[in-house]
């Protein structure tokens, strides 16, 4: 079966709820057929709306949305075919785990054996066998949250919607989740389209990232280049931690730049600046900044420890440097591990390219 | 294991349990007080009115305390034939001593209740205890048949050895129109005089109809109520609320006002051509008028509890109905409905229940047909005076309340109920 790569398409839409705010602006979008796409972004910028959009809830205000090759605008969301695990399950409280996964089916009037393999089969994929009989409220969260998982897959539809499903566990089950959730998908092999807020949840996940902001989507790439390679400010601060300097470029060739600090001057990665004169910010993962690095470096700098906060793998330091006392570095803990204390001055280096050069904050 | 070891202490060597009860005795007690007020509030209005209203309804010592002698000496009386000589004597020294505290008159029209032509009989034997007649040296069982031929038939000996018994149900079965017959056993009274039954079953009707057309009406108010954004609701909330702020007379009236011949419903339908000026429907002093008043003003009762229900219903769960395939219907049908049916039998409980005793409303624009149950107490604690007749068809009501409040709990189960 060859994989259609415009499964959902997102043409040109625009939603606004009151005709003043576009909450969503020219949203160009195509999704792959089993593919697991991450909407990411922080409150209030547009993700949700796309999703209850394509789930159809919402309708676009303008452009069109279209699902396999047809556009589904107009079509109301129980004819959609979509499956949906909601924020807080919204499993049917008076029904059993059983009832909640036939309902898909008894709706669709599919035959009693059937329905009965088909619960089971899911129920097993999320291994809750043994709980059919049970009501959601005498089942834990993560318990609860399977079911809906179970009941959004069991009536096999092309495209699951999952709107930040995972928000309610706490951490260590939110984190086995993501594995499970992940290898569901890979199993069976169902295109996602998931929402969430938490960018370490969408890196572990996806295959690719929406990040969205201000109702537009400012990145769409894999995890990796998401994070080593981000295409702007807003993506390189929303994702992971960032060191930034903002400054302005002196000298730029094709793959290096200079930029002016307040009293001093770094090498860059010249990402969206094209000429001299530009305002910049430049960005810095910190882990890619070393300490007393025994390779040559073309940037290298000294600062001063502010702080110094034990993270049990890794060390935080935060140093004054380069007139910013902001600066971040992350130390692995090992036994060969330097005696770092506050108000020592270090030698710390990185490479240019590393450093991007990004839209001006 | 002994079960002394098992028994867990503090550190103190006082066993956890009653270190426990002495640290929540005083919690316990501080509780109580708070309620003491309300629970004094509850005996004093509540338990012990419906108590002296049952005691009234059935009692009957009336006759009891009048007739000491008379009663003691019947006991060995079969009743079948002719009382002897020591049940005349009873009665004639019982009656004789109600004729010096001048209260034979009372006994005579209570024994007429049971028995017509009792008044003259017992009459004429007073004239002749007045004029000193009767001779107590000799029988006076032959000198009072002579007095009265009444006093030689049994069935009056009947009548007065019926009386006997302090309690009696005798109102309760008035209630349901039926009686004691002479001979004792319980008889309808005849067709075109069984009024009770029809005010009962038309009670019902009227309460039942009231509770559904509230439902109809409450139930898309109160959802609208739980979804709407908040300005909106608030005004939508102040609507529904209103009529409790008016006073119940003058609701009804203006209902009266709206709905009468010549109201303003009429005229509107006049202006607007749907009915002839000469034959405007009457809409008022028939049942029309009654389910429209007691609908408009029992209707936030079943708001109220509806609205508190919906409320706590996720939105979400009607998108998941929709999301998994169900049409808007399945989705309401099936995950909506169902979650309401709490708040649905909590409203029309308590819509029934207060309709069963509605009784003002009913009164003032229902006409020949709105004499409900609650008007035939009232007519009986104010024009009769029967009030133990009133009490019996009381407590007969709350009665039927408490049956309809079991097959509720057995259906849908109190602990459901959602009040708000």
């Amino acid at each position: 079966m060859s994989k259609n790569p415009e499964f959902v398409k997102f043409d040109k839409v625009d939603k606004s709820y009151d005709g003043k705010v576009l909450v969503v602006k020219d949203l160009q979008l195509d999704i792959a057929e089993g593919e697991f796409i991450t909407m990411l972004g922080p409150s209030g910028s547009g993700k949700t709306t796309c999703l209850m959009m394509l789930a159809g809830f919402e309708t676009p205000t303008n452009g069109e949305i279209l699902l396999d090759g047809n556009i589904i605008s107009n079509i109301p969301p129980h004819k959609r075919g979509i499956g949906m695990v909601f924020q807080n399950y919204a499993l049917f409280p008076h029904m059993t785990v059983y009832e909640n996964l036939a309902f898909p089916l008894r709706v669709r009037k599919v035959e009693k054996d059937e329905i009965d393999k088909k619960v089971d089969k899911a129920l097993s994929m999320v291994s809750l066998n043994g709980f059919e009989s049970r009501m959601p409220a005498q089942l834990s969260g993560g318990q609860q949250q399977r079911v809906a998982v179970a009941r959004a897959l069991v009536f096999d539809p092309a495209v699951v919607l999952m709107d930040e499903p995972l928000g309610a566990l706490d951490k260590n089950l939110r984190e086995s989740m993501q594995y499970e959730i992940k290898h569901i998908h890979e199993s069976i092999g169902v295109t996602v389209v998931y929402v969430t807020h938490d960018q370490s949840e969408a890196l572990t996940m996806s295959n690719r990232i929406a990040v969205f902001n201000d109702g537009k989507v400012q990145q769409l790439s894999d995890p990796a280049e998401l994070y080593e390679k981000p295409v702007n400010s807003f993506v390189a601060e929303f994702i992971g931690e960032n060191n930034t300097f903002n400054g302005e470029v002196v000298d730029i060739d094709k793959d290096k730049c200079k930029v002016k600090l307040a009293n001093s001057e770094i090498l860059a990665n010249p990402i969206s600046v094209n000429s001299k004169g530009e305002k910049t910010t430049v960005s810095l993962r910190p882990e890619r900044a070393l300490i007393n690095p025994t390779d040559k470096m073309d940037n290298m700098f000294t600062g001063k420890i502010e702080e110094v906060i034990y993270h049990g793998d890794h060390t935080r330091v935060r140093l004054n440097l380069l007139g910013s006392s902001e600066f971040i570095l992350k130390v692995p803990n090992s036994t060969s591990n330097l005696e770092l204390k506050v108000s020592q001055d270090i030698n710390i280096g990185w490479n240019s390219t590393d450093a991007r050069a990004l839209d001006p904050k | 294991m002994s079960s002394e070891t098992k028994q867990i202490l503090t550190t103190d060597g006082i066993p956890l349990e009653v270190s426990l009860k002495k640290a929540e005795k005083k919690n316990k007690i501080k509780a109580f007080l708070l309620v003491a007020p309300l629970l004094l509030f509850l005996v004093i209005t509540y338990v012990f009115p419906i108590g002296e209203m049952f005691s009234r309804s059935i009692d009957d010592k009336m006759i009891t305390n009048m007739l000491p002698k008379t009663f003691k000496e019947m006991e060995t009386w079969d009743g079948k034939e002719l009382p002897p000589e020591e049940v005349f004597a009873g009665f004639y020294y019982d009656y004789k001593a109600l004729v010096e505290k001048q209260e034979h008159g009372k006994l005579g029209q209570r024994l007429n209740k049971e028995k017509n032509g009792f008044n003259s009989t017992t009459k004429r034997l007073f004239r002749n205890i007045k004029r000193k007649k009767i001779d107590e040296s000799v029988s006076i069982k032959e000198q009072m048949i002579k007095v009265h031929p009444n006093w030689n038939k049994v069935e009056y000996w009947q009548a007065i050895k019926r009386t006997a018994p302090p309690y009696t149900l005798a109102k309760y079965l008035k209630g349901m129109d039926m009686y004691y017959a002479p001979d004792g056993s319980v008889a309808q009274v005849d067709e075109d005089r069984r009024i009770h039954r029809i005010l009962w079953l038309r009670t019902l009707e009227i309460a039942f109809f009231v509770t559904l057309f509230c439902f109809l009406m409450g139930y898309p108010i109160a959802h609208l109520l739980a979804t709407l954004p908040m300005k909106y609701s608030n005004l939508l909330m102040i609507c529904v609320l209103l009529p409790f702020w008016t006073s119940l007379l003058v609701r009804t009236a203006s209902w009266m006002i709206l709905l009468q011949q010549q109201g303003i419903v009429n005229d509107f339908f006049v202006m607007i051509g749907l009915v002839a000026d000469d034959s405007r429907p009457e809409m008022m002093y028939n049942k029309v008028g009654t389910y429209v008043a007691m609908t408009q003003i029992l209707l936030p009762f079943m708001v109220l509890p509806l609205y508190s229900v919906m409320k706590t219903i996720s939105p979400s769960l009607m998108r998941a109905g929709k999301s998994l395939g169900g049409t808007p219907f399945v989705a309401f049908w099936k995950v909506y409905f169902p979650l309401t049916i709490p708040g649905i039998g909590a409203g029309c409980l308590l819509v029934f229940i207060l309709a069963i005793g509605y009784y003002i409303t009913p009164a003032l624009v229902g006409g020949a047909s709105g004499t409900l149950i609650s008007n035939q107490i009232a007519f009986h604690m104010k024009q009769t005076l029967d009030w133990s007749f009133a009490s019996a068809m009381g407590l007969m009501l709350l009665s039927g309340v408490l049956v309809i409040y079991w097959i509720y709990n057995k259906l849908v189960g109190v602990d459901n109920i959602k009040l708000g």
